[in-house]
């Protein structure tokens, strides 16, 4: 793919950072919400080239990271049924529940079945291959990795694949964005907008954000090259009193996204209320299998008690992910709380804050 | 003698049939005077200061682009002793085999270490062979152990210091990429392979910079960045590269771009990093160009005291970042 050099390092792209460096602004605050983007962010090394007139802060984009201690306590309550095999994207396998130290990993190392997956279909092949056990997988991820699930329920509905479920965890990014947005001290100037998201609800499915918030916001692809440049055009617009949605992911995302892949989440799913981590309830932010198909949803196939409230913990997880506060604000960030040892998933995950800051950004 | 199509219990008993299996295949393919002994040990002569290493090898699949389980169980050990500055000798050879493994895969493997051992002039002269039942193991496991005689004195972390340049062999990640994708069918075509090999005629060329060689290490599991960083997380120096200085094949960076994985943390079985004397760092890296093992060979980097303890990488952005070890598994990203 050599063609993506040219979206890693434009060749103008050193005259873009020296602008950005240069505009005669107040400090400007920054949100991406996508964890591929806090991950690419940090990889690249961007905030080492701005100056104090860019702060690049971390939001609800790691869909692990959002994932509240209850739901991992009822996947730690899962995995010890000795008929259950539990498949899930890699990530999930160190976060620990309310009980530190406690996570699918050391469930593993016991004996339970765990089996990292890369996608649904793969769960539904190991469902195929063990027909005497009950596969669960874990729908994890927000309107990316959806279509993934609905299309694995579609498939096993088809071919009649009834040792197969999906405990739906899949969140939206619209209602947690309005959430963030009606904070009295939110004071983010511009966002960053997810460019795998994108993809599939397209740029109407982000637009809200600058037509009822008045936040410019640029949607970003993960390259060097297309950071910078979303970052120069917001900057642009905030110094020009401009206030505008830009499309630079255009390579990938159109106006309309992928409607096949979303009518398929449609049909399969509907919003619910859900927890998020160190936030707590937020209305419709949530997707549930609808009730037709609840042969292959996990919370009623074992009657999980979804819980609405969650537990405060010393872990700053909820702060971070609000950009309240940056990962080594945290108490337990690098001391009891590192990648080896997480006390949240924050930590864990490959696209969390913490994670991130850990690995690229201890200078 | 008929051997059976698959391995059982009986072969791992010590009896007639592990006698079978050592008389048909192990000393046959090995045939040397201390092997054909069969006694307990083997009584080997000594030049020189010994080095001395040992490796197990677990690998699934066995079978891979580019080598196999056999052909990495030489490697592994004759590469360790060849970073320690030795010339690789003798190894000893044992195998753990599951019952109801396939006996032409266990002849296609010894055949793979007959040829691997050959290239560089190594004799397996000592092993063991246990079989255990069904479950109770991964198909096969290897170690291997092995001697060598020291001939490249004086090297070591504690060597390193401030100027010196960080050099690389070829490009990196190549075999811990082929060996995911071939695991877990994740990415088809048959670009993507392993670079097992043998490193003994790159460490030869190495001992005659003598002195202005001061460490080297294949960057095995872990990758590269956990390699550099074991070099300095116990002292005060810092390791400063340049992302683009660093050799990587496209093929390995597309598969990394698709699965969000890093080549940096990919294992390599066919590459060393060497830390080398800054004035003759250049000369180094052409000497090393004239092998096809090491044509790719380029410095990225070098030592210096900014940020104690620490690598750090400048980006293809000019950015610059810490290049951590590598904590846990890489895993494929989720979205």
């Amino acid at each position: 793919m050599q063609h993506l050099d040219q979206f890693k390092k434009p060749e103008d792209i050193d005259k873009v950072i020296y602008a950005i460096n240069n505009m005669k602004t107040r400090p400007i605050k920054i949100m991406e919400i996508c964890g591929t983007h806090t991950m690419a962010i940090a990889k690249s090394g961007i905030k080492s080239l701005f100056n104090e007139n860019v702060k690049l802060i971390s939001g609800p984009g790691c869909p692990v990271c959002v994932t509240p201690n209850d739901r991992i306590d009822k996947i730690l309550e899962l995995v010890k049924n000795k008929d259950i095999i539990i498949a899930t994207y890699g990530d999930m396998l160190k976060v620990p529940g309310t009980k530190i130290g406690e996570s699918l990993e050391k469930h593993k190392a016991m004996g339970a079945r765990v089996e990292i997956v890369y996608s649904a279909m793969d769960a539904i092949e190991l469902a195929k291959n063990n027909p005497n056990k009950e596969v669960v997988f874990l729908g994890i991820g927000f309107e990316t990795t959806t279509p993934g699930s609905a299309i694995a329920i579609e498939v096993a509905s088809a071919q009649k694949v009834n040792n197969f479920s999906v405990f739906s965890m899949h969140k939206l990014c619209e209602p947690i964005l309005r959430f963030l947005g009606e904070m009295e001290d939110f004071d983010i100037d511009g966002f960053l907008c997810p460019g795998h998201v994108s993809i599939i609800i397209g740029e109407k499915g982000f637009e809200f954000l600058t037509k009822e918030y008045g936040i410019p916001s640029v949607i970003a692809g993960f390259e060097g090259g297309d950071l910078v440049t979303a970052i120069y055009k917001i900057m642009s617009m905030i110094n020009e009193g401009r206030v505008e949605f830009v499309n630079e992911y255009k390579r990938l995302v159109t106006y309309r996204g992928n409607e096949l892949a979303w009518n398929m989440v449609l049909k399969y799913f509907e919003p619910t209320d859900d927890l998020w981590r160190g936030i707590g309830l937020v209305k419709s932010s949530g997707l549930k299998i609808r009730e037709e198909y609840s042969k292959y949803d996990a919370v009623k196939k074992f009657n999980i008690t979804l819980g609405t409230s969650e537990n405060i913990t010393v872990c700053r997880c909820g702060e971070i992910i609000k950009g309240k506060k940056e990962p080594i604000e945290c108490p337990l960030f690098g001391t009891t709380c590192s990648p080896e040892n997480p006390v949240g998933p924050c930590m864990v995950s490959s696209e969390g804050a913490c994670a991130a800051y850990y690995k690229y950004g201890r200078l | 003698m008929a051997l059976d199509e698959i391995i059982t219990l009986a072969y791992g008993s010590g009896g007639k049939k592990t006698s079978e299996l050592i008389d048909e295949i192990i000393v046959p393919s090995f045939n040397n005077p201390e092997l054909s002994k069969l006694s307990d040990g083997a009584l080997l002569n000594s030049e020189n200061k010994i080095v001395f290493s040992t490796d197990s090898f677990v690998i699934n699949p066995y079978f891979f682009p580019g080598g196999d389980i056999g052909k990495l169980s030489v490697c592994g050990t004759v590469n360790d002793l060849c970073m320690c500055g030795g010339v690789p000798k003798y190894l000893s050879l044992s195998f753990i085999i599951e019952e109801g493994f396939l006996l032409t895969d266990l002849i296609k493997i010894v055949e793979s270490i007959k040829e691997t051992a050959a290239e560089c002039g190594v004799k397996i002269v000592t092993g063991d062979t246990k079989v255990v039942e069904k479950g109770k193991g991964d198909g096969i496991y290897i170690n291997t152990s092995g001697v060598g005689f020291l001939r490249h004195e004086g090297l070591g972390e504690d060597k390193i210091e401030t100027g010196d340049v960080v050099i690389v062999t070829g490009t990196m990640g190549d075999h811990g990429i082929s060996v995911m994708a071939a695991r877990n069918n994740l990415i088809s075509g048959s670009e993507l392979v392993s670079d097992c090999r043998t490193l003994h005629r790159l460490s030869e060329e190495m001992a005659r910079f003598k002195g202005d060689v001061k460490v080297m290490r294949d960057p095995t599991r872990g990758g590269l960045a956990t390699t550099l960083n074991e070099f300095v997380e116990r002292n005060s120096l810092t390791i400063e590269l340049e992302e683009e200085l660093i050799p990587i094949k496209a093929t390995v960076a597309n598969a990394c771009e698709i699965l969000g994985l890093d080549p940096l943390y990919s294992a390599n079985e066919g590459k060393f990093v060497a830390i080398v004397s800054e004035n003759r760092a250049l000369e180094i890296v052409e000497a090393l160009k004239k092998f096809p093992e090491g044509c790719d060979a380029a410095i990225i980097g070098r030592v210096t005291s900014k940020y104690p303890g620490k690598v750090v990488i400048k980006t293809y952005l000019g950015g610059t970042r810490i290049l951590s070890k590598l904590t846990g598994a890489q895993l494929p990203r989720i979205c």
